[in-house]
């Protein structure tokens, strides 16, 4: 079973083409990184995917069924996100409500509109959702607020209101691009433990090739809007990655990824020479 | 420590001129505020400002009447101060509670803009025109009385809510919404989960605030006749009786200031 193809698609911001006749297909129960340098339209990759953005051309189909074509979105699209989990960067949980409440909004989609939209959840739905808290390890903050919660913490919250949404296919953009190492590899570790207890697809898009190597067997390579590389990241070695991205490679390694634990270097700024050099972090 | 010690600074380093464009601006702004006072000094017959010297005489006489309060009748403009109130917390409720769909429906980031459009000029007209007006009209249409004011009240704010709402709607962060959205919910799941919880501490503030102003219109209401203590308040200063005007202006006062400090506090619970 395919879990997603994508062919053809491309979409223009203005004058920039962000995404430039982009096709490939995953199979379903796949853990496939999706790296590039800022800019490159991974993003905007996976916003299509969501059926948040609409292409210009080409078409995507989620699970067979088709999503968006020829800049349309299908009439099904609200119904598709369903089984579409999307995690962002900056998380998307609403602040304001307890972490319960963000995970709860996961079922919205499939129960009866008029009892999501009062808010009454069955106590098996809570029950469902504690069980999602506990599987990432933050059932104690259920009833704090969204705010209150670390970063590490808050994305943790967004997989569990993925799962309980019972999605088949998680989107994750930049999931851990605004973590600290060690949420990061917390994160990145409950993301392919899904993958394989659950067997869902899980398309993560990243700044570090370390992690792409180190949790997913396959990787897209994305440069100007276009896929430059498909295939094991296992191949995926410095060298290569020159070759693929010239200057902007150094970009994309970065020395808190998990595999090099050397002593990273700061960034030194003087001012002056004989000013006292600033480090920044 | 010096920033430089091989760079040569110079004695004296200029400071970059002012651009001319927003100099010129103050002038316009400044010059044009001067202008349009000097334009409207006769029609408001500012000359008149001397008048309340020359006859100070009859001011101190007629200040004097307002300085013994008589509060003989007290219970009553209690009584008629608490009817007050009530009319404004009325006004106030139903303004907020038919408000809040208008406020949705004229936010930009919510509808679309020919709902939006329609909406925002309907909502103007109700703010345009006066409590005081609708009192009038609604007196007519309902009796004399005061649900005519808590219809006016109504009317008034719902315009007035709808506004404030809706900009506090514009303000908000859109990526929680979209995070909402990616859940397969539907377009109303969006604004309950998405929007309301980022709105509700400001639309709590503002209807607070409105609240706080009702109590205020409501207390001019009953010179039209649409109830509360307007109306005996009217009555007296007509009737020359200043000691009672005096009791009753003491009682707004209290009773203004009152609410104002315990919607501070709930104010500061909410948030």
């Amino acid at each position: 079973m395919v879990a997603v193809s994508i062919d053809g698609l491309t979409k223009t911001f203005g004058r920039k083409r962000a995404l430039n006749g982009v096709s490939l297909e995953i199979p379903a129960g796949e853990m496939v990184a999706l790296i590039g340098a800022s800019g490159s339209g991974k993003s905007t990759l996976i916003r299509h995917i969501a059926g948040l953005e609409r292409g210009d051309a080409g078409c995507i189909a989620i699970h067979g069924r088709e999503i968006q074509s020829a800049g349309r979105l299908s009439g099904e699209a609200r119904d598709m996100r369903r089984s579409i989990g999307v995690i962002f960067q900056q998380f998307n949980l609403v602040d304001r409500l307890p972490v319960i409440t963000n995970v709860l909004v996961g079922f919205l989609g499939q129960i009866n509109r008029l009892r999501g939209t009062l808010g009454f959840f069955s106590r098996n739905e809570k029950h469902i959702a504690m069980r999602a808290l506990h599987r990432v390890g933050i059932c104690e903050q259920a009833r704090q607020r969204a705010s209150t919660l670390s970063g590490g913490q808050q994305q943790r919250a967004a997989i569990a209101r993925a799962l309980v949404q019972g999605a088949r296919l998680m989107l994750a953009d930049e999931p851990i691009a605004s973590l600290d190492p060690a949420s990061a590899r917390r994160v990145m570790e409950i993301l392919a433990g899904i993958n394989k207890e659950d067997g869902m697809t899980v398309v993560v898009s990243l700044h570090q090739v370390e992690y792409a190597r180190r949790y997913c067997p396959r990787t897209i390579a994305m440069k100007d809007g276009a896929v430059v590389y498909d295939g094991p990241s296992v191949a995926l070695d410095t060298a290569f990655l020159k070759e693929l991205y010239g200057e902007a490679s150094d970009e994309l390694i970065l020395p808190d990824a998990p595999v090099s634990d050397q002593p990273r270097e700061r960034p030194v700024v003087a001012i002056g020479s004989g000013a006292p050099a600033l480090a920044t972090a | 420590m010096t920033i430089s010690n091989h760079a040569s600074v110079p004695e004296t380093i200029a400071l970059p001129p002012k651009e001319f464009s927003r100099t010129l601006y103050a002038y316009v702004v400044w010059g044009g505020l001067a202008l349009a006072l000097l334009w409207s000094w006769a029609p408001a017959e500012m000359d008149r400002v001397t008048y309340l010297f020359s006859d100070s005489g009859n001011m101190v006489e007629y200040a004097s009447g307002f300085l013994t309060p008589n509060f003989h009748d007290w219970d009553y403009y209690v009584q008629e101060m608490i009817l007050t109130v009530q009319i404004a917390l009325w006004g106030t409720v139903l303004s907020i509670f038919f408000g809040i769909p208008f406020a949705i429906l004229s936010s930009s980031n919510v509808a679309p803009i020919w709902i939006v459009q329609p909406v925002r000029r309907l909502m103007d007209a109700c703010r345009a025109i006066n409590e005081l007006v609708f009192a009038v009209l609604f007196v007519v249409a309902v009796g004399l009385g005061p649900f005519a004011g808590v219809m006016a009240l109504f009317v008034h704010n719902l315009g007035i809510i709808a506004k404030l709402f809706s900009e506090a709607v514009e303000a908000i962060d859109p990526y929680p919404v979209e995070g909402i959205r990616a859940t397969g919910a539907s377009k109303l799941q969006e604004i309950i989960y998405g929007i309301i919880p980022q709105v509700a501490p400001l639309w709590i503030s503002f209807s607070l605030y409105r609240f706080e102003t009702n109590v205020r219109s409501a207390t001019v209401l009953g010179v039209v006749g649409a109830g509360g203590i307007g109306q005996i308040l009217f009555e007296s200063i007509r009737g020359f009786y200043y000691g009672e005007t005096a009791a009753i202006l003491i009682i707004v006062v209290i009773t203004v200031t009152v609410v104002d400090l315990l919607s501070q506090q709930l104010r500061k619970l909410a948030i």
